[in-house]
């Protein structure tokens, strides 16, 4: 090697911006500074003060003060009944059909989604236009509708062959409620995930995929290590609201007779009458898995805009500056 | 020169310096863009070891060339070999047929290219996104491809940034990263479309410095700048580009010192 040897780092990093400096957000950035009037240890910083927080938060607190009397002082709530079905044991398998429903389905979704995605950004238009009447016909119709098509899919055809000399299956024997079940709402999910997925591909800035080609990577590999990698911050975020979607569309279910969580609670409601109070039940715990669900989702999208400069805080983080909030700092937002 | 260990050994490595085919030869090149036509037949040929420096107007179709000799275009006329062999395409008879991914993918492992852009991989570390190629394209093992990655960061002046994500860097230090990118596949020939471009006018030095080291070292370079001092510097020849024609080649100093046509005298008289 002659000439190509190291040289030290002549300049000091570029880069070596300030950490936790406020950059320009929050009600307090753009104060004078203290340039303006002396220096700043005379002086004492009174934040804006908001009276109609004050205003708005009590009117709120009335309100939902009377809605909480009203809604625990009602006998027809049942909430004794509510309290005893929520740990009912068939209320418990229902629940867990609703979650392998949810995840089965999403799973299904994601997979062809990608795959749907790679198709409609094909060179090949043959390839690109399947995939375009894929999205229209599964966005283009109600679930509900393509749900009951494929409970009466024997109704159809009595004898699925796939086209292969000596299959025949019985497709009543076949498609039961369940895979009925997870092939609408899988094959519909991949319409809507194929979407979301291609956003997020064409959100990737065209030179990545360049600078891969030209270093040799095929586009298999480009698409895998480069592109797929990088659109997961656009397509994290509405997979979440997907996924929580696809907890409660499962509800949809329970008309093909699936045992879900809502129709066990219907099951269960038919034989002692107590509508409201297990549809409470089933309420509950559609609120607290999207909940949990909500909780997951943001610290997923966290993990995955770690490529940004600002990521939003967790709550912790939050709590800790409405606790520091007469400090100037505590509006700027936390770096990296 | 001794041979750069940067060199993959080439097939003809064997032939004495004059007898070698050229590194690069482009015949008759074209492109359109639709109705535009880019380049109007482009003849051009780079020797081993050679720097060549491409000037010209924007819009002239200086990277559209360039990018031509990766097959980053399709041709719609002409043929470009690199090392003897035709880029992106097989003759079956009279015809041209383009190459499968895979063949494209092999070729485009020997040349390595530079953005202006710099594309580095913004998802992984600088050291990352020099192994993943050697990797991937050329199935290495992780141990060597690292040992030589970590060699050229210290060649570049980055040994200590390996673990650093390139939004961390500066523009001229993510350009020396995008160069040892191309070089960590041991390229026989580098490809640069305007590499300081994008940088503030006090890291495009550093940026220079690492081209300069690296022509010395014997590399093959084809240089698509607006530096007008490096091309008089560093290249062997400069190619004035207009409107998709190589107007005129010549040693480097005599074309922009003395230029014999009319258009790349003003050309030069306008960017001076
Ligand atoms: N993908 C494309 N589709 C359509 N037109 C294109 C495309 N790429 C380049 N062009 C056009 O081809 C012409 C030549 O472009 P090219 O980028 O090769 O010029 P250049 O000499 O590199 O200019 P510059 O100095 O501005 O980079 C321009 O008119 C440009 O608009
Ligand atoms: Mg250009």
């Amino acid at each position: 090697m002659t000439g190509f040897t190291a040289r030290p780092e002549g300049r000091p990093a570029h880069d070596a911006e300030p950490s936790g400096t406020p950059r320009g957000t929050g009600g307090t950035a753009g104060r004078p500074g203290p340039a303006d009037s002396g220096p700043a240890d005379e002086l004492t910083v009174v934040p804006k003060r908001h009276p109609g927080r004050w205003v708005t938060a009590i009117a709120l607190l009335i309100v939902a003060a009377a809605t909480l009397h009203s809604v625990f002082t009602n006998p027809r709530f049942g909430w004794d009944v509510v309290n005893t079905y929520l740990r009912d044991v068939s209320i418990g398998r229902g629940l867990l059909v609703t979650l392998e429903l949810t995840a089965v389905c999403m799973a299904i979704g994601i997979v062809l989604g990608v795959v749907l995605a790679v198709m409609r950004l094909s060179a090949n238009p043959v390839v690109r236009s399947a995939a375009f009447l894929y999205v229209s016909f599964f966005r283009g119709t109600p679930v509900l509708v393509q749900l009951l098509f494929w409970y009466n899919l024997a109704a159809l055809y009595p004898q699925l062959t796939f086209g292969l000399p000596g299959v025949s299956l019985d497709a009543n024997r076949l498609i039961t409620p369940m895979l009925a079940a997870l092939l609408g709402l899988g094959l519909n999910e991949a319409a809507y995930m194929s979407e979301i997925v291609r956003a997020g591909v064409q959100s990737v800035d065209h030179g990545q995929g360049e600078a891969a080609g030209a270093l040799g990577l095929t586009k298999m590999q480009t698409m895998r290590r480069v592109i797929l990698p990088q659109a997961m911050r656009v397509i994290i975020p509405p997979t979440g609201n997907e996924t929580i979607g696809m907890l409660k569309t499962t509800a949809l279910v329970s008309v093909l007779a699936v045992p879900d969580l809502l129709y066990s609670a219907q099951i269960l409601y038919a034989r002692n009458f107590q509508t409201i109070p297990l549809l409470i039940v089933a309420s509950i715990w559609y609120l607290t898995v999207t909940t949990v669900l909500t909780i997951g989702q943001f610290y997923v999208e966290r993990r995955f805009s770690r490529g940004n400069r600002t990521v939003a805080p967790t709550p912790l983080q939050q709590f800790r500056q409405l606790l520091r909030t007469h400090t100037p700092s505590a509006t700027g937002r936390t770096p990296e | 020169m001794k041979k750069p260990d940067t060199v993959r050994p080439g097939a003809a490595a064997h032939l004495p310096a004059d007898r070698q085919p050229p590194m690069v030869r482009a015949e008759n090149v074209r492109k359109r863009f639709g109705p535009l036509e880019v380049l109007k037949g482009v003849d051009l040929e780079v020797r081993r070891g050679e720097v060549v420096c491409l000037i010209g107007p924007s819009g002239s179709g200086k990277s559209t060339f360039l990018r031509c000799i990766n097959h980053l275009e399709t041709l719609d006329g002409g043929r470009i070999w690199v090392g003897g062999q035709v880029v992106g395409y097989q003759r079956r008879g009279s015809k041209l047929h383009e190459l499968g991914d895979r063949e494209i993918c092999r070729q485009r492992t020997e040349i390595g290219m530079v953005f202006q852009h710099f594309n580095l991989f913004p998802h992984m570390t600088v050291l990352q996104n020099l192994i993943e190629a050697p990797l991937r394209a050329l199935k290495e093992p992780k141990a060597e491809a690292t040992e030589r990655a970590l060699a050229l960061l210290e060649q570049v002046g980055l040994g200590d940034k390996a673990s650093a994500y390139p939004r961390h860097l500066s523009g001229g230090q993510q350009q020396r990263v995008a160069i040892a990118r191309a070089l960590c596949m041991r390229p026989k020939l580098m490809l640069f479309d305007e590499p300081t471009s994008a940088l503030d006018p006090e890291l495009v030095g550093d940026v220079l410095t690492v081209m300069r080291d690296l022509a010395a070292s014997g590399m093959t370079m084809i240089v698509v700048t607006h530096e007008m001092g490096f091309a008089r510097d560093i290249a062997d020849r400069v190619v004035f580009f207009e409107a998709g024609q190589a107007v005129e080649v010549g040693p480097a100093k005599q074309v922009i010192t003395e230029p014999r046509h009319a258009r790349t005298k003003a050309f030069l008289a306008a960017v001076r």
